[in-house]
């Protein structure tokens, strides 16, 4: 299959995972055999990582704590930011951490379910690191949102239900 | 007391889809695929520039014609898309909606008892509007056999020397037809042979999937005969904002243009400064928005064929047409009977005139899972109603 597909085949599994390969394979004018295939092949080489939902808590009642921590890091020789970074990276807390340009060196993004245990892996596990310079830790408020899917607007069809 | 209505109002009849859209309107929770606008709402960046035109106060009329800088970008388009030429300055008006275009066009043109020629299926405003400026309106019925184009054949049966124009509208609402440039082609010849006026309602003309649209405008000695009627609703889903476009040769625009200036003045200003946004920006919203009917085409027309309801593959537009007649059923009843027992709401192809008859028009401007429960759905109805398994 080629790039343009594969990449369209990505796009639509990222909007709705729950699209079948036979469901796409219509879409595309592909053999529904090729798409799974396909699927399958870039699972395997890690270009999907995973199925996954997008979750309101807030909706399902959950209540949890979101920090966005800048953290300046002092790089180290031969591997710079990266192994601190994959050693931050691996703290199940850690939703996500990305290097920034900046005035920073590392976003790092804190999940659990209430402000203490945010702090304690903040005072505890995070700026105890050797390497670790400095942390400025921002909550999360309201999530308007997230990976392209907002929080807060509802789609409604306002349309006339028959129009010529 | 007498009547003061005028009679040639009275005796237009009420839209078609009229009845049937009061039925839907009162049953809840049915998925309709009988919406002819897009379901995406207008692209974010052509809304924020409308936003902030009026927080500069931007809230005046413009010109009759329309704000200078849109008719250029209207013409900088048909140029870059088309090919086509169209001086900003005297042939190109923009209209409320293309809908408009369609009534200027006929009332700039048209005289009691001259006869037009209009293509049916087709949008439901053209017959009114034409009988409106007072002219004799010929059908032309479209048929299922030729995908319903528009054939010489069929054109030259129903030419009279009394013909002074054609009516056209491809892609096409209701079929999802489109025509090919070969075809154009020949209804081009015969329109120059007849010295006939073609108006042309190319709405429809950016969504046109695998293959570009052409406009018979483009043909040599037909853009000083062809009224070019387009807009931004369906493309760019700006169908609130009601801006439109009509291009041709100067004297008739400017005919066009003294009628526009006595109803309307000018088109909305905040729905210019959203069209002009949108066409120097929104090409790319545009195409992701193609992509997204072209998958859901495709759903539509695998589904409709494997139920067994015979439909050619629809190549523009965002409707496809399915033939309801392995039910057994007329369009009404199919229609009537779907929404009552499974909550799909579809327009029977007879409110698009006569030749639309043993077709409904169902609209994919519908999220991919609405469409696939709808199949599901009609799968069901049809299998339990069809002839073949009653025999």
């Amino acid at each position: 299959m080629d790039d343009s597909k594969k990449r369209e085949i990505l796009g639509l599994l990222e909007s709705n995972c729950r699209l079948t390969a036979s469901q796409i394979a219509v879409m595309l004018d592909e053999d529904p055999a090729g798409v799974a295939a396909t699927i399958a092949e870039m699972e395997e080489q890690k270009v999907i990582l995973r199925h996954c939902a997008m979750v309101n808590w807030d909706k399902a009642g959950v209540d949890r704590v979101t920090a966005l921590i800048d953290v300046k890091l002092h790089p180290q020789r031969d591997v710079g930011f990266d192994r601190l970074a994959e050693r931050i990276a691996r703290f199940p807390e850690v939703r996500s951490c990305y290097l920034m340009s900046g005035t920073y060196d590392l976003a790092v993004e804190v999940e659990s379910t209430n402000l203490k245990e945010v702090a304690r892996f903040i005072s505890e596990r995070l700026s105890t690191l050797e390497g670790v310079a400095s942390t400025t830790t921002h909550f999360v408020l309201k999530r308007y949102k997230h990976d392209g899917v907002s929080f807060t607007e509802e789609a409604t069809d306002e349309r006339l239900a028959i129009h010529p | 007391m007498r009547s003061f209505v005028n009679r040639h109002v009275a005796a237009l009849p009420p839209s078609g889809i009229r009845k049937f859209f009061d039925l839907v309107s009162q049953s809840k929770g049915i998925i309709s695929l009988g919406v002819g606008e897009p379901d995406f709402t207008t692209p974010w960046h052509i809304r924020e520039a409308a936003i902030y035109s009026l927080e500069k106060g931007k809230t005046a009329y413009t010109s009759n014609w329309g704000m200078p800088d849109l008719r250029e970008a209207v013409s900088r388009h048909l140029e870059d898309w088309q090919g086509l030429k169209y001086d900003p300055a005297k042939e190109i008006l923009i209209t409320v909606g293309a809908a408009e275009g369609v009534d200027l066009a006929m009332r700039a043109v048209l005289e009691p008892g001259d006869e037009i020629l209009i293509c049916e299926p087709c949008f439901v405003s053209y017959v009114p509007c034409a009988k409106m400026a007072g002219a004799h309106v010929v059908t032309v019925p479209l048929r299922a056999e030729d995908d319903f184009k528009l054939t010489p054949a069929l054109l030259r049966q129903y030419l009279t020397p009394k013909t002074k124009a054609l009516f056209i509208s491809y892609p096409s609402n209701p079929t999802g037809a489109v025509m090919t440039k070969a075809e154009l082609e020949e209804i081009a010849k015969i329109a120059i042979e007849a010295d006939i006026l073609v108006i042309t309602d190319e709405i429809y003309g950016e969504m046109t999937y695998g293959g570009e649209h052409y406009s018979i405008a483009r043909f040599p000695g037909m853009q000083e005969r062809t009224i070019l009627l387009n807009g931004m609703s369906k493309a760019y889903a700006m169908t609130g904002w009601r801006i439109g476009y009509a291009c041709g040769p100067d004297e008739i625009i400017g005919q066009m243009m003294k009628i526009h200036q006595f109803a309307i003045m000018c088109a909305p200003t905040v729905g210019q400064i959203a069209a002009l946004e949108a066409l120097k920006n929104g090409k790319p919203e545009r195409d992701k928005m193609i992509q997204e009917y072209d998958r859901r085409r495709k759903v539509m027309y695998k589904g409709f064929t494997e139920m067994g309801l015979p439909c050619f593959e629809p190549r523009g537009a965002f409707y496809i047409f399915p033939s309801i007649e392995p039910t057994g059923m007329n369009e009404e009843e199919f229609a009537m009977k779907l929404l009552e027992e499974e909550k799909v709401a579809v327009v029977p192809g007879s409110a698009f005139g006569e030749s639309g008859k043993g077709h409904v028009r169902c609209s994919y401007a519908s999220s991919m899972e609405n469409l696939q429960e709808s199949l599901r759905r009609i799968g069901k109805f049809v299998e339990r109603h069809s002839m073949v398994g009653n025999r």
